[in-house]
């Protein structure tokens, strides 16, 4: 049964091994050449198994994995539910949602403290399950121990609840940075912060740059 | 200002609408009710290299009231039938959008008529939307100086991806030049790069440049550029994978944002707009996801007053015309910081 089909990968929930699974596979793309087609794909599928790996070594709940098909570029895991915190966030009790918002802040400490970039950093990839997060969506993440990279992600994270939860995206952003400087520090949290204001104006046509 | 919102002027009347923000001085003038009346645009062309401001700037200042003239005279209109001047406020480059500034300020203040200041980048979606007949499309407008994707949620165009360093359009127009490529017999340099991709065989790899919604090109010029230097590879394969590349990158970018918002249509424009292989990707990534694909005609997608003139007429009508001391030019002028009153009411969110 599709679940969902995203940008790249199309979503199926599916039975294996006498369980729920979630297959996402990576579509071929018509608009791309078949060379650079295939290189995205399988590249970002067995990149994205390594990451999800990653992650959890740093703590960060992911699905489990139970097969990486770099034919059929898919990769089979476990089914976590489809609550994404995209939908729910808004409506969550003030509570609920601030508890929720720091932790995701943590968890995004956590991967970073250990080096992992996310990549795409948006509340549709967090998954919300009986108050449980998952995050998902691993394809463009990537080890590195640059600020510059830590603040990207943190960029994203910010422009994404601007054009997803536009009313209050400031307060939400402020959460994720509560929980940021948690695990990673204050002094830290502040160098990461400097360093999205820099990337944030370097985007072309900012005022005051 | 309560006097500039005159209710039967909103419904007769026609706007002159004034671009200056990089190397075309144009004008175009669009009458309350829609209808278009004159497109005429004076394009600055360096002998050699890319726009220099100050030089663009001085050609502006030297044709524009030549163009203004041949506007009027096009629409078959005298100054005085003017309603209102509106210019390109930001963003831009800075000495450019100051002589279309003045020109307007000038113009404005001659003929005792409101003036209005447009976002150009918000122009170019308000253009494509009227003349493709679009009505809630996301946007992936690119040009020499823009790369950007955005679409209408909540209030105000939000961005779903843009370029971190330097636009498509000057990507492949810097590479043009650094391989020996130069401008003659009015093709641009984007156009010739297309051509030379057509007979391109090879595809060699290049670095291939996503960060979440948001592109980056500098390092895939630097690669081309280094690759031909090198030597040892067809001009026609390198024009080729650099096509193939970018352009990808710029469809699974818009690609996204479509997943994301969930809209129906994509909306293509701005100078690059016009190359056909983008074109064919982002037709074909649109039918892949059920969604149209609509190109902006050449003269509405490079820059042009009549994109200018139609913003001015939505914005004015909602609020009212620039005092002069709001009149300055914004050259970093972001389309997510202006207020788009035209389209409130319009149930969309980015969900």
């Amino acid at each position: 049964m599709l679940l969902k089909r995203g940008a790249e990968a199309e979503l199926y929930l599916d039975t294996r091994y006498g369980r729920k699974v979630v297959v996402k596979k990576r579509v071929r793309k018509g608009y791309r050449i078949r060379e650079l087609d295939e290189e995205i794909r399988s590249y970002r599928t067995s990149h994205e198994a390594v990451m999800m790996h990653k992650a959890k070594e740093c703590g960060v709940p992911t699905p489990v994995i139970f097969l990486v098909d770099l034919v059929d570029k898919s990769i089979v895991m476990e089914y976590v539910g489809d609550v994404r915190l995209k939908d729910v966030l808004d409506s969550l009790p003030e509570e609920e949602r601030r508890r929720i918002l720091v932790e995701v802040g943590r968890m995004i400490g956590a991967m970073h403290s250990n080096g992992l970039i996310h990549g795409d950093l948006t509340t549709s990839n967090i998954i919300l399950d009986e108050g449980r997060i998952y995050f998902i969506d691993f394809g463009l993440s990537e080890v590195s121990e640059e600020l510059e990279k830590r603040g990207v992600d943190l960029h994203l994270m910010r422009r994404a609840l601007e054009s997803t939860h536009h009313l209050r995206s400031d307060e939400y952003f402020r959460e994720v940075l509560l929980g940021y400087s948690e695990v990673v520090g204050e002094q830290e949290t502040k160098r990461v912060l400097s360093k999205i204001e820099e990337i944030a104006k370097r985007g072309r046509y900012v005022s005051e740059r | 200002m309560s006097s500039s919102l005159d209710a039967r002027r909103l419904k007769e009347g026609y706007c002159l609408g004034i671009e200056s923000t990089a190397d075309d001085f144009a004008v175009g003038i669009v009458s309350f009710d829609g209808e278009i009346l004159a497109n005429v645009i004076s394009a600055y062309s360096p002998e050699k290299g890319g726009i220099h401001p100050r030089e663009a700037a001085r050609h502006h200042a030297n044709v524009a009231a030549k163009v203004i003239g041949e506007a009027l005279e096009r629409a078959g209109l005298k100054a005085k039938d003017l309603s209102i001047v509106a210019f390109a406020q930001g963003p831009g480059l800075g000495p450019c959008l100051r002589t279309g500034a003045t020109a307007a300020r000038a113009l404005a203040s001659y003929l005792k008529i409101p003036l209005v200041g447009v976002n150009h980048c918000i122009a170019h979606i308000e253009i494509g939307r009227k003349v493709c007949k679009v009505s809630d499309p996301v946007t992936l407008y690119v040009s020499g100086g823009n790369t950007i994707v955005t679409a209408f949620a909540g209030d105000r165009y939000r961005v779903f991806g843009e370029t971190l360093d330097i636009a498509i359009g000057n990507c492949l127009d810097t590479f043009a030049r650094e391989v020996g490529l130069t401008q003659k017999g009015g093709v641009p340099l984007g156009a010739m790069i297309e051509n030379l991709a057509k007979k391109g065989k090879r595809f060699i790899p290049l670095p291939y440049t996503v960060k979440g919604m948001d592109l980056s090109f500098s390092g895939l010029l630097t690669r081309a550029t280094q690759l031909f230097k090198d030597g040892g590879y067809r001009l026609e394969d390198l024009c080729f994978s650099l096509q193939e590349v970018a352009f990808s990158m710029l469809t699974e970018v818009t690609e996204r944002a479509v997943a994301h918002t969930e809209k129906r249509e994509v909306l293509l424009t701005g100078g690059v707009a016009a190359n056909r292989r983008l074109q064919d990707m982002l037709r074909v990534m649109t039918e892949e996801r059920g969604a149209e694909m609509y190109v902006v005609p050449k003269q509405y997608a490079l820059d042009n007053g009549v994109m200018i003139a139609w913003t001015g007429i939505l914005r004015y009508r909602y609020k009212g015309a620039l005092s002069l001391s709001e009149s300055g030019i914004r050259p970093k002028w972001r389309v997510d910081e202006v207020d788009v009153p035209w389209r409130r009411g319009e149930r969309s969110d980015a969900s």
